[in-house]
């Protein structure tokens, strides 16, 4: 702590703060227009002058570091003046149109304008800069506003690592400018509105809130993005209109971040900021349908309906297949039906698919209905395809599968190792953490065949071949043993089992696992020395002598493999024989995909665990959560996963589905065999928000809310419970999917005489009580105690603060268990059929099955449809153009799209995002080589073959 | 180093950027390189040398805007800078220039509509006993008057 003397009062600050820093946190508020908190100080404005003792002249108090002794004075007459002049500087050249200005209120040079009562300039410039800028649908540049602070430039190069914003110019002509001013478009803009966030003034301007209001009329509603695990929080500016029956209305003008937020301070990335407008859109599902075949069957109407087409994909309008009826028509069909299978086939002939798009209270009742009512363990969910292996492995290791610290941490790491996550794309936020911390000094590794945007950034890109990145990490793993960087004292005291994993270790030298991956074993043991060292890039630990604190991430990547369990295993013997564990900054962290994949897991939506990880297979937390449910019986085996379900339903042995808020049609492997599964059950409930895909194919389906028309929690990736508000009204009849659930649960325990069940919940909150009851880990975690900055689990009571950092002292298991692994490679290798490997994955515009992200304006028209990343090379040589089609072709189907040609992907390799249902790339990956622990499928490597639509004849090269 | 991936750009620049693409200072290095080579900062080449070298577009932009010596349009074939250092000031410069300007029908950091002539003001060419100066190319005009603008700039006339 520093102590210093602002205006004549002793205050106390944090080391390294500015005398800015300490003024504003004792409530002395300088004048300033350049500084921002989340940005480093740049000292141009000129506004926040102080006199400091000892100092000769005014300095900048926004540059100068606080000192022990310091005595600062920020107010006498000649600060004062030289404010004022600045200020009418600052306006001199400033369009004074306050009285239609839609900055008006949140702008702070108005502020200080009216704090320093300048009602006009004495100066008269012309206008300087004058450029307006259109060019993009979410934001708008007007330069006449600019007051040339530079935070958005800082904004864009410090925290998003964008890099698209400069100064240009010099003199009058001096502008804030792309590179040759081009639209924003064709620059590295990732449309992130950071910069729009921290501009002062109306320079830049969320087009979306233009002409809706000024600043104090809008309503302000906190709450949480569930776009990514990130689980950024933000405010939702609305306003009231009047709907088409003269009814008043909440209607969202924007998206705006605020300081107070946890995980993401003001920044949000794209989908958070511009991705919300699905929610108004017209085809959202207002009403319970009923396939017209069934309804027929039912007697419901009397038509002669038009039986549904070939497959659902190509029905031109597929609410066409689809009859609207009354909610209780619709529920009381569906538990019928339910209720029957499961009487004449036996419980597990019922399978249901729970959502990590949906809170924490509608998972828990889902598995609750599953379990409870039909005595199935048959529940899972899309968790399953992309961190299952995580929870298998980090549970093996250290007995609690997530990630072990919080995001924040990863700012004041001194180095960052990356493997199969795109971080800046996936966990955009994350990836500005990552950024903040390389322009620290952070080191940063990245393991990834790909080269993404970070590793551009990166000290060290090991861009190992497809599926060989296990053979890396042993690599480093010998180097660490052979020279002796390994901590001894924590392998001792807080591990067991190393000796026989060291001893692994043996069976691969560096040079062959460089040569297996394709890398320079040179590279391999800088890697190493740097990880095991959490050595920064000029060389040492920020933490003086000893080690620093190095961290993992790692995301689908990792996990999406035949191996993904062992994969896991494997970073965690790297962590724990390095220490690099149980400690601020540093630690083993799985970046979850979607908004409450770890709230999905944690709540028991998987066949092998009840809510709060309690094995089904442990006959006393299984009979005491059996209790708690009035005496319900629940299967004592774990059920069947997705694929397995998939194939169940396939074979006949599942014969009725519920499927609450996901989209397998696009999302699973194999989708011919999805579509060939759902099509052959005699009866499927979907509920959604819009017809999905797979919504299409069933015989009722369910209109649900979205998290903006909902209360309920989300889990994010760092086990942070967070509390969405409801922001706007929900169209039509739709209803939370837990009451959904609960309607369905009441009337099937009437069929089946399950009496004791408790289904009469009276909101969300009511339901997070009774997770509370059932789930150790949420123990504490209920919603009043949210609101804020929310609590991250386990919280066992409610008087416990929550958990950041996992495994302190000591492992959830006790010791970490060291596992050895053999490298293996991928399932499916190329050959000479299908030479190349193809990678799957996410990209930053749009989320999972594009169902919200590609009805929103903006991140539509960023990227509105699907391409084919490929190697230059490969491109050359089979005559591929850039944006020109090509053919991409499995085992299992083929795909046609753009090409997008480069460096991104080695040769012999393409790479395909999965969120376009026109151009699936799950038509091509496999769901037969599953992780044998974890059954997650591998959707990250299979051959394929790549082929110009455009070229005579077939070609196909590989590497 | 190799190249590690398809480039237009000539072999000799290609192998200047990538030795000192990690280097401290590197921007203006490699700017002033290109500029050798090329007279000026095409665009497309400017696209090419962030690419291989990892720099930000707009930063390089930044830099390119704020440097006089930087051109991102092609220079005239001559260029004609007027000196406007205090002596060469005080003794008609500003003259020089708008007489040049007028005759050129060009602005200052502009190039004429043939591409003649670039027109530039530069600050103390060193020969303050001949102000106001005048540097065509590597020619200098000292003591030079409005009136022997167009003298001077027959010398440079084509195929007059
Ligand atoms: S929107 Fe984001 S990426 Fe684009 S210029 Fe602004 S800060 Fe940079
Ligand atoms: S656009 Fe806004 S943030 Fe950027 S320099 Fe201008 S006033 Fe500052
Ligand atoms: S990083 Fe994730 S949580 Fe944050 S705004 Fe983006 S999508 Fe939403
Ligand atoms: S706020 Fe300190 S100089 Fe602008
Ligand atoms: S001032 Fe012109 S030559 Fe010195």
């Amino acid at each position: 702590m520093v102590r210093l003397k602002i205006d004549g009062r002793e205050l106390e600050t944090a080391q390294g703060n500015t005398i800015l820093d300490a003024a504003l946190e004792a409530g002395i508020d300088i004048p300033r227009l350049c500084a921002h908190p989340e940005l480093t100080p740049s000292g141009g404005c000129r506004l926040c002058m102080v006199e400091v003792s000892g100092i000769q002249g005014m300095q900048t108090s926004c540059t100068l570091e606080a000192r022990d002794g310091m005595e600062v004075v920020t107010v006498t007459e000649e600060i004062e003046n030289h404010r004022k002049i600045t200020l009418d500087g600052f306006i001199s050249d400033h369009p004074l149109d306050c009285v239609t200005c839609d900055k008006a209120g949140a702008c702070e040079l108005q502020e200080l304008a009216y704090r320093y009562d300048l009602k006009e300039t004495s100066m008269h410039f012309e206008l300087g800069r004058t450029l307006f800028q259109d060019d993009n649908p979410a934001f708008l540049r007007d330069h006449k506003y600019c007051i040339l602070c530079g935070r958005c430039v800082r904004a864009c190069s410090e925290v998003v690592g964008a890099d698209a914003l400069e100064y240009a110019d010099r003199g009058f002509e001096s502008h804030i400018a792309t590179a040759f001013d081009r639209p924003m478009e064709e620059s590295p803009c990732v449309f992130c509105g950071s910069c729009v966030e921290v501009c002062p003034t109306a320079a830049l301007m969320t087009k979306s809130r233009l002409r809706k209001g000024r600043e104090w009329e809008l309503g302000k509603v906190r709450s949480v993005c569930t776009y990514c695990g990130v689980g950024c929080q933000m405010e939702y500016r609305t306003r009231q209109v009047l709907d088409a029956q003269g009814k008043s209305k909440t209607e969202i003008v924007s998206v705006n971040g605020f300081p107070e937020a946890p995980a993401n301070g003001v920044f949000l990335c794209t989908k958070g900021r511009y991705g919300w407008d699905y929610i108004a859109k017209p085809d959202r599902l207002d009403m319970p349908l009923i396939r017209k075949d069934l309804a027929f069957e039912l007697g419901i109407t009397r038509e002669a309906w038009e039986l549904p087409g070939d497959s659902p994909l190509k029905v031109k309008d597929a609410r066409d297949n689809f009859v609207p009826v009354s909610w209780d028509q619709a529920l009381d069909v569906v538990a019928d039906r339910l209720a029957k299978t499961v009487k004449e086939n036996g419980p597990d002939s019922v399978g249901g698919l729970a959502s990590a798009r949906c809170s924490n209270e509608d998972n828990y009742t889902f598995q609750k209905l599953m379990r409870s009512e039909f005595g199935t363990n048959n529940v899972d969910h899309c968790a399953r395809l992309c961190h299952a292996s995580t929870v298998a492995g980090l549970a093996k290791a250290f007995g609690s599968g997530a990630m072990t610290n919080s995001i924040g941490e990863v700012r004041h790491a001194d180095c960052i190792f990356i493997t199969g996550s795109n971080t800046s794309e996936a966990h955009p936020v994350i990836g500005y953490e990552v950024t903040r911390a390389l322009r620290k000094g952070a080191s940063l590794i990245v393991v990834d065949p790909r080269r993404i945007p970070l590793a551009r950034k990166a000290t060290i890109h090991l861009q190992a071949k497809s599926g060989t990145d296990i053979w890396v990490f042993q690599g480093m793993m010998r180097v660490i043993r052979d020279e002796k960087l390994a901590d001894e004292e924590f392998i001792k005291t807080r591990t067991e089992g190393f000796e026989l994993f060291a001893s692994g270790l043996e069976d691969v030298t560096v040079e062959e696992a460089a040569r297996v991956a394709g890398v320079d074993a040179e590279d391999i043991r800088r890697a190493a020395r740097i990880y095991a060292g959490g050595i920064r890039q000029e060389g040492v630990s920020k933490y003086g002598e000893g080690r620093g604190r190095s961290t993992i991430l790692y995301s689908m990547g990792i996990t999406q493999r035949s191996n993904g369990t062992e994969l896991v295993l494997t970073l965690a013997n790297l962590a724990m024989m390095c220490g690099m564990i149980g400690k601020e900054s540093s630690g083993v962290n799985p970046l979850r995909g979607q908004g409450n994949v770890q709230g999905a897991c944690d709540l028991g939506a998987l066949p092998n665990v009840l809510p709060g990880y309690q094995a089904v297979t442990d006959d006393a937390l299984r009979t005491t959560v059996e209790k708690k449910w009035g005496g319900a019986t629940i299967p004592n085996k774990p059920g069947l996963t997705i694929v397995e379900m998939m194939r169940a339903a396939e074979s006949g042995d599942i014969k009725a589905m519920f499927i609450m808020g996901e989209n397998p049609m696009i999302s699973d492997p194999n989708i011919t065999h999805v579509e060939h599964s759902l099509r052959t059950l005699p009866f499927l409930v979907v509920a959604d928000i819009f017809l999905t895909e797979t919504a299409q194919l069933a015989h009722v389906v369910l209109p649900a809310r979205a998290a903006l028309e909902k209360v309920g929690t989300f889990t994010n990736t760092e086990r942070r419970v967070q509390l969405s508000r409801q922001v706007v009204a929900a169209p039509g009849e739709a209803r939370e999917d837990w009451r959904i659930v609960s309607e369905i649960g009441k009337r099937v325990a009437k069929i089946l005489g399950h009496t004791d069940t408790r289904w009469d919940f009276r909101d969300s909150a009511d339901v997070a009580e009774e997770i509370s009851l059932v789930s150790p880990i949420y123990g504490g975690i209920v919603h009043e105690r949210l609101p804020g900055d929310g609590l991250n689990w386990p919280c066992p009571d409610k008087n416990h603060p929550g958990t950041p950092i996992l495994h302190v002292g000591q492992f959830k298991r006790g010791k970490g268990a060291f596992t050895p692994v053999t490298p293996k490679g991928p399932a499916e290798m190329p050959d000479e059929e299908y030479p190349f490997y193809l990678g799957t994955g996410r990209m930053l515009y749009h989320y999972h099955t594009g169902t919200m992200s590609r009805r929103t304006e903006v991140l539509h028209w960023k990227q509105p449809k699907a391409y084919v990343e490929i190697h230059e090379d490969d491109a050359a040589e089979m005559g591929i153009a850039d944006g020109k089609p090509v053919v991409v072709e499995s085992r299992r189907g083929s795909i046609r799209a753009a090409a997008r040609v480069g460096t991104t992907v080695q040769r012999g390799m393409v790479f395909i995002p999965f969120h376009f249902r026109e151009a699936a790339a799950n038509l091509l990956t496999q769901d037969e080589n599953l992780d044998p622990t974890a059954k997650i499928p591998e959707l990250k490597v299979c051959a394929v073959k790549v082929t110009n639509p455009a070229a005579k004849k077939k070609v196909a090269v590989a590497s | 180093m190799a190249v590690e991936t398809r480039t237009t750009l000539p072999d000799e620049l290609c192998e200047f950027i990538l030795e000192w693409k990690h280097r401290p200072g590197n921007l203006i290095m490699i700017l002033h390189r290109v500029q050798q080579h090329y007279k000026y900062l095409p665009e497309p080449v400017v696209d090419e040398v962030a690419r291989l070298a990892d720099l930000s577009l707009a930063q390089i932009y930044g830099v390119a805007t704020f440097y006089n010596f930087f051109n991102l349009t092609p220079p005239g074939k001559h260029r004609i800078a007027v000196c406007m250092g205090t002596a060469c000031y005080l003794k008609g410069a500003p003259a020089l220039t708008e007489e040049l300007s007028t005759t050129l029908k060009v602005g200052v950091n502009e190039v004429t509509e043939d591409k003649q002539f670039s027109l530039l003001e530069v600050r103390c060419v060193g020969c303050c006993g001949l102000a106001p100066a005048v540097l065509v190319d590597e020619d200098l005009y000292g003591k030079l008057t409005p009136e022997k603008v167009q003298e001077m700039l027959d010398n440079y006339q084509e195929g007059a």
